[in-house]
């Protein structure tokens, strides 16, 4: 979908990008992470040329993205930013159709569009469509943000840091959103972040950035089970990486089945197979115990997990990473 | 002081109470050239004609009772509107009972000696009835204010306030104040001057928008050109808004005069070194800094981020500028165009003194013969112009204007 080539930029004395060379694939949840002034900010903005590279070669959808109008480029990438930018003077409803309106959709289209983002976004078009911003919550005004982000139906969303200024409650719900999103849509998203939790979380392949340069690339997994190098270990925090491991297991993947081991009579209540063993691990110590029932969505139980299964490859052969 | 409900009004009923007791209502002078004595408030009302008391009573006695008990009134919208009326009438008493009065005086003046031009004899406003009356003003302007009125409401209601006063002059009430038998010796030079005075303003302002709303919008561009220019176009602005008006006519006199010699084309069509001409260009000059600095100090506060995300989902920086940057810089900017312009209309009046007529020709006529009533007679219309215009351009601003 897109496909940077060697490309480097500079400002002025400071190379904020170095010889990045990336391919983006179509459906791709593709996480850029970094620390402050890593250059992940600049490598997004290139994307849709907000910020123009010196060298190398940028494509998108298979052609340079220099043989488009810079205007035209942008309206087929969705664009969703940290500060979201939302027009003031605009309603919820005007702000989310901003992109149909450049493309000059009919009214009924569009109406019918923000009606349908809206509702996505758990925005209710009755009550919020009239609204401006400023009577918005924060996170009301992301989800805004992220709508009219969507609103044109792009091939490509870019977001940069979006949700780095909301609550954490906030935060997490977006988050879920957004993987809700790319599930159904199967839409190619470029996040930016310096959130490790967000983009363990999110990203199916997380692409780390130091100094302008790509330091490693790859699964949520792979990055915490190989490391390329001390650099990738200590960004992801050297005594943490056990604990982020289990965050990306379900406990569906490693529990006993039923079958196989009959239940004790003083368990207490099953915890749901959804899970990720990091939460698993926490209600062990909680309850001080070492074994723990499974139950599945309607409540029935399905399992049992024990501390040491913690320790164990998971169940089915793939692992799986908890959403 | 808890059973003060209303804080405001407290001042200035005090303030005008003060003002009734103490300073003259109007004074009266057998003619123009001898200073004349004063009458109180209380005096005149008990001079007047029966007819006249009980309509002093009526409407300035009554409603200033009502303000005065409106200060223990916990302020309300019932409370706001009873203010804003009871300060209406008011007004309108205070201005009647002036012309009544003056009519009172002149045909006793008339009774006294009948052969003698009652045109000559001299009544006009003391301090107090100034005072009272722009108390009257601001009682009511408070009201409205505090009512939360929408923009084109509260307009409509400012005006309804002055209504009543224009009545009585228009039906004759106050002939026979000073004020107006000045106007009558000289209407059509009178209508001439307003006529004047708002062509030089027009002519002033339209120009330095024309010229200092591109200039604005240039200086917040990111070129090198600009951010080499900004600093000296904004110094010289600031430069020009230093030297008085009288010196910057004076420094444009010669090169216009010149001009004009070197080309006669230009001559023939009113570019000299008196007159139109010069006015104009200093006018232009003084209202370009509040216009140049409004419109870029409009277009920087639109926040950095609005404008990155409308570049970055793919507006044209011609659709950024018309959908984003200039809404949002509107109000900004409407603000310094209201500075511009009361301010011309202000200066304007210095201008008669190169020979550009308008409201100052009136001023320096009255101030030179030494006749404040003449002086007065170009002043008040030359504030009653910035009142309306500034209330006109603030409506609009704050109707077309967002949140």
């Amino acid at each position: 979908m897109i496909e940077l080539q060697e490309v480097s930029k500079r400002f002025g004395a400071v190379t904020a990008i170095d010889e990045v060379s990336l391919t983006i694939g179509r459906g791709e949840l593709v996480v850029i992470l970094g620390s402050s002034g890593s250059g992940k900010s600049t490598l997004l903005r290139m994307m849709n040329r907000l910020v123009e590279h010196d060298s190398g070669r940028i494509l998108f959808a298979g052609e340079e993205i220099r043989s488009f109008r810079p205007e035209d480029l942008r309206r087929r990438m969705g664009y969703a930013i940290q500060s979201i930018g939302l027009f003031p003077h605009w309603s919820v409803e005007r702000n989310i159709a901003t992109v149909p309106s450049l493309l000059r959709w009919p009214k009924t289209r569009v109406d019918a569009r923000v009606a349908e983002l809206m509702t996505l976004l758990q925005l209710e078009p009755a009550v919020y469509r009239a609204r401006y911003p400023h009577q918005l919550s924060g996170g009301q005004q992301q989800r805004v943000g992220v709508a009219r982000a969507l609103a044109a139906d792009p091939e490509v969303l870019l977001m940069d840091e979006p949700f780095g200024a909301l609550d954490p409650v906030t935060r997490a719900a977006l988050q879920r959103e957004l993987a809700h999103i790319h599930d159904v849509s199967g839409k190619t998203i470029v996040l930016v972040t310096h959130d490790i939790d967000e983009a363990l979380g999110l990203a199916t392949r997380i692409v780390l950035l130091d100094a302008g340069r790509i330091v490693q690339s790859g699964t949520p997994l792979e990055m915490l089970a190989q490391p390329a190098s001390d650099f990738v270990t200590d960004f992801f925090g050297r005594a943490d990486v056990g604990i982020r491991l289990l965050g990306l297991r379900r406990v569906s993947e490693y529990m006993r089945p039923v079958g196989e081991h009959p239940l004790h009579d003083d368990d207490e209540g099953p915890i749901s197979d959804t899970l990720s063993l990091r939460d698993a691990l926490s209600v062990f110590v909680s309850r001080r115990v070492d074994r723990l029932p499974v139950a599945n969505g309607e409540g029935t139980i399905v399992g049992r997990l024990e501390l040491r299964d913690l320790l164990r490859p998971p169940r089915p052969s793939e692992p799986g990473i908890a959403q | 002081m808890a059973w003060v409900k209303n804080r405001v009004l407290l001042v200035l009923v005090g303030a005008g109470a003060a003002a009734a007791a103490g300073l003259p209502f109007l004074t009266h002078a057998p003619n123009r050239l001898v200073l004349g004595t004063g009458i109180s408030l209380a005096a005149t009302i008990a001079s007047s004609a029966e007819a006249a008391r009980a309509w002093a009573l009526a409407t300035i006695a009554a409603p200033a009772l009502l303000l005065a008990a409106s200060v223990f009134v916990r302020p309300g919208r019932a409370a706001h509107l009873g203010v804003i009326v009871c300060a209406t009438v008011l007004l309108t008493g205070f201005v009647s009972l002036a012309g009544i009065h003056a009519a009172q005086l002149a045909s006793i003046a008339n009774e006294l000696a009948p052969g003698a031009n009652p045109d000559i004899a001299r009544t006009s406003f003391g301090g107090s009835f100034w005072i009272v009356a722009v108390l009257s003003w601001l009682t009511a302007s408070d009201a409205i204010a505090r009512l939360g009125l929408k923009p084109v409401s509260r307009l409509l209601a400012t005006a309804a306030v002055v209504a009543p006063v224009l009545i009585c002059l228009a039906a004759g009430w106050l002939d026979q104040l000073s004020l107006l038998k000045e106007y009558a010796h000289r209407a059509d030079a009178f209508s001439t001057a307003l006529r004047q005075h708002a062509e030089i303003v027009v002519a002033s302002v339209v120009p330095s928008l024309v010229i200092g709303v591109p200039l604005g919008i240039a200086s917040t561009r990111d070129s090198r050109w600009m951010n080499a220019m900004r600093t000296p176009l904004f110094a010289g602005l600031n430069v020009v808004q230093t030297i008085p008006s009288i010196a910057l006519f004076a420094l444009l006199l010669a090169p216009l005069a010149l001009l004009a010699a070197r080309v006669p084309m230009l001559g023939r069509l009113g570019i000299k070194g008196v007159g139109l001409a010069p006015a104009v260009i200093a006018l232009t000059l003084y209202a370009l800094l509040p216009i140049v600095r409004s419109t870029a100090a409009g277009i920087r506060q639109v926040p950095r981020p609005v404008v990155d995300a409308a570049t970055g989902m793919g507006m044209s920086p011609r659709q950024v500028f018309w959908k984003v940057e200039a809404p949002l810089a509107f109000p900004v900017f409407a603000a310094g165009l209201r500075v511009a312009t009361v301010q011309t209309i202000g200066m304007a009046v210095v201008a008669a003194l190169i020979g550009a007529g308008g409201l100052g020709a009136i001023v320096f006529q009255g101030l030179l013969g030494g006749a404040l009533d003449l002086v007065l007679l170009g002043v008040l219309p030359v504030v009653a112009m910035a009142l309306v215009v500034d209330a006109v351009l603030a409506t609009l601003a704050s109707s077309i204007g967002v949140r």
